[in-house]
């Protein structure tokens, strides 16, 4: 215990000194382990790249088709019928939610335009990159994680096996295939969503479906798609790193730990990705 | 064997000086040990002396602080991560878990290895498995999870996998620990067999007596991060044998100890020894103060 000696004064002095100084090792530490992080995800991403990239090579090992197949199916499949509920969802109150401001206007059936717009550019992508991170992320985290504990990956490399040939250029290459289908299937999904409300508010079927042809351009729904391939980079990158990187010692802790993680990285990195592309397309006249 | 012959030829595997360790904790502390070609090294120690640590470090999964190990006259702690692939074909390991990944049958899981570094087609790669699986009595279990087996037949898929690329050195952690006396004679049967007759070196890890007198043509015994000795079963045999008053070496004296598993000796003592009271000592002065 320390001495009763220092007065109250002391005391409020020190505190907000102490407070700080708290709260700037929490700073540091966190950012020293951030960028330990990064550093660590740009490594993989590096060594995916290459490994990827010599498995189509002519001269180089072939990738294994089934393991693709395999973690498609389960990277994609289940999360479909999810996608398309959330992206119908969305697809139906955006309208809503817009529509009486635009009939003030007498421009009702611009709903379509801007429910076309939002769901190409931006929420088809958006939405089924977060539905996947949960979906997608977790699990691989998790698998992975698990794979540390029990000494698989250990065995791996002691058998002279890549885990990163083995285990993460399949789950990245999956991830990105199925989060440019989802996208599309997103996109088609919240502008039906759109178009159901329309219908309930009195846009004509017709007019909707020629205001969305309008709306969306090629330059539209390629920036979109461009999008879903590097949130599911981003998705791939993150879960991979942060399942790879439990500790054999840490048990099904530091599995948790991994899974939830994932979760969150991925759900900010996805933003952050979107602000930085939103703010280039704009700058480069894409959204005219 | 012959063993003059043996001991002229280089050894398969060198380890000279091995330190290493975790944070704070010495784990390893300057290991040198020689095991020679075609020869069953026996590598004992109590539980938590680092015999898994070791064993890692020979395969290249865990780099050692200091010292060096040398396979097949190269020295593994230097090598580039290409040529340490190229090493690790040459040998297998039986993790003491089995370590058999969770997502492939048991029959994949031994054709994998064959299946990246070979050139083979897929039905000699089934051919080769089928003749790997028998071997450890397996066969009719190819196509089960490995979820699905128990801890014995976990093992026996392990080491089949471990052996699917006709190794030259086989390393074995605990190999017969967990199992039922039948299966851990059967296994000791196996690495005897699968030593002499694929003309392979192998390092056991084990704490099974038994096994270690039944398999072993040299053993090695750890304690606290150094060998305490290295010699043929047969010294191990009198040390075992001798009688307590017999040895006037504490080291020898221990390791008879350790060897017979008797509950009573120099590791005990050593146990004794320890500052358990003044432990318990500091405890009540803290909470005084
Ligand atoms: N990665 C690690 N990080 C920190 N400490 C470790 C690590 N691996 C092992 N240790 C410590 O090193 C010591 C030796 O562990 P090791 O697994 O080699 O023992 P062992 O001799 O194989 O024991 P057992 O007979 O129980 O298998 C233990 O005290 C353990 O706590
Ligand atoms: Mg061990």
């Amino acid at each position: 215990m320390r001495s009763t000696s220092d007065g109250e004064n002391d005391k409020t002095i020190t505190w907000p000194v102490r407070w700080l100084a708290g709260l700037g090792g929490v700073i540091l530490r966190t950012s020293r382990r951030s960028l330990g992080a990064l550093g660590g995800m740009q490594l993989l991403l590096t060594e995916t790249a290459h490994q990827t990239l010599t498995g189509c090579l002519p001269g180089g090992k072939r990738l294994s088709r089934g393991a693709l197949f395999f973690q498609m199916v389960r990277v994609g499949v289940r999360a479909i019928p999810i996608v398309i509920l959330v992206e119908l969802a969305l697809g139906m109150i955006l309208p809503l939610q817009t529509y009486p401001k635009l009939d003030e206007f007498g421009q009702a059936e611009q709903i379509a335009t801007i429910n076309s717009i939002a769901a190409f550019r931006e929420l088809g992508a958006l939405m089924t990159a977060i539905v996947l991170s949960g979906f997608a992320g977790a699990s691989i985290a998790a698998e992975l994680g698990t794979m540390v504990t029990a000494e698989e990956i250990e065995a791996m490399e002691a058998m002279a096996l890549k885990p990163v040939r083995f285990l993460v250029v399949p789950r990245m290459i999956a991830t990105v295939i199925m989060m440019v289908l989802l996208t599309v299937i997103a996109d088609v999904v919240m502008v039906f969503g759109g178009y159901l409300t329309g219908l309930r508010l009195g846009v004509d079927g017709q007019v909707y479906y020629q205001l969305t042809r309008e709306a969306v351009n090629v330059a539209g729904f390629i920036t979109g798609l461009v999008k879903a391939g590097v949130f599911g980079v981003l998705i791939g990158l993150i879960s991979c790193y942060l399942g790879l990187n439990v500790k054999p010692w840490e048990g099904s802790e530091g599995v948790g730990r991994a899974t939830t993680n994932t979760v969150v990285y991925c759900i900010v990195a996805i933003i952050g990705a979107d602000a930085v592309f939103t703010v280039i397309f704009y700058a480069y006249g894409l959204f005219n | 064997m012959n063993h003059a012959e043996t001991n002229q030829r280089e050894p398969v595997i060198r380890v000279q000086n091995l330190t290493k360790r975790f944070g704070s904790q010495p784990v390893l502390q300057g290991i040198t040990l020689d095991i020679h070609h075609g020869e069953i090294m026996v590598v004992m120690g109590g539980s938590g002396c680092g015999k898994s640590t070791f064993l890692r470090h020979l395969i290249g999964s865990i780099a050692p602080d200091n010292g060096n190990i040398y396979l097949f006259g190269r020295d593994i702690t230097t090598l580039s991560e290409d040529a340490l692939t190229e090493i690790r074909k040459r040998f297998g390991i039986l993790f003491q878990s089995g370590a058999l990944i969770n997502s492939l049958t048991v029959g994949e899981n031994v054709a994998l290895p064959l299946r990246e570094h070979t050139q083979l087609d897929a039905t000699t790669i089934e051919i080769m498995v089928k003749i790997k699986l028998e071997l450890v009595g397996l066969r009719e279990h190819a196509d089960k999870m490995p979820a699905q087996l128990s801890g014995g037949m976990k093992k026996r898929a392990g080491l089949a996998r471990a052996i699917a690329l006709d190794p030259q050195i086989l390393f074995y952690d605990e190999p017969s620990a967990g199992l039922d006396p039948v299966t851990s004679a059967q296994i000791d049967q196996l690495i005897i067999a699968l030593t002499r007759k694929l003309d392979v070196t192998s390092v056991v890890v084990t704490h099974e007596m038994d096994s270690a007198f039944t398999i072993a043509d040299r053993m090695c015994m750890l304690d606290k991060g150094v060998v305490l000795k290295i010699g043929s079963r047969s010294e191990f045999q009198r040390l075992r044998e001798a009688a307590a008053d017999e040895l006037k070496d504490e080291n020898e004296q221990l390791i008879r100890q350790f060897l017979r598993g008797d509950a009573d000796g120099p590791i005990t003592r050593r146990k004794e020894r320890s500052d358990y009271e003044e432990d318990l000592m500091m405890v009540q002065t803290r909470a005084d103060a």
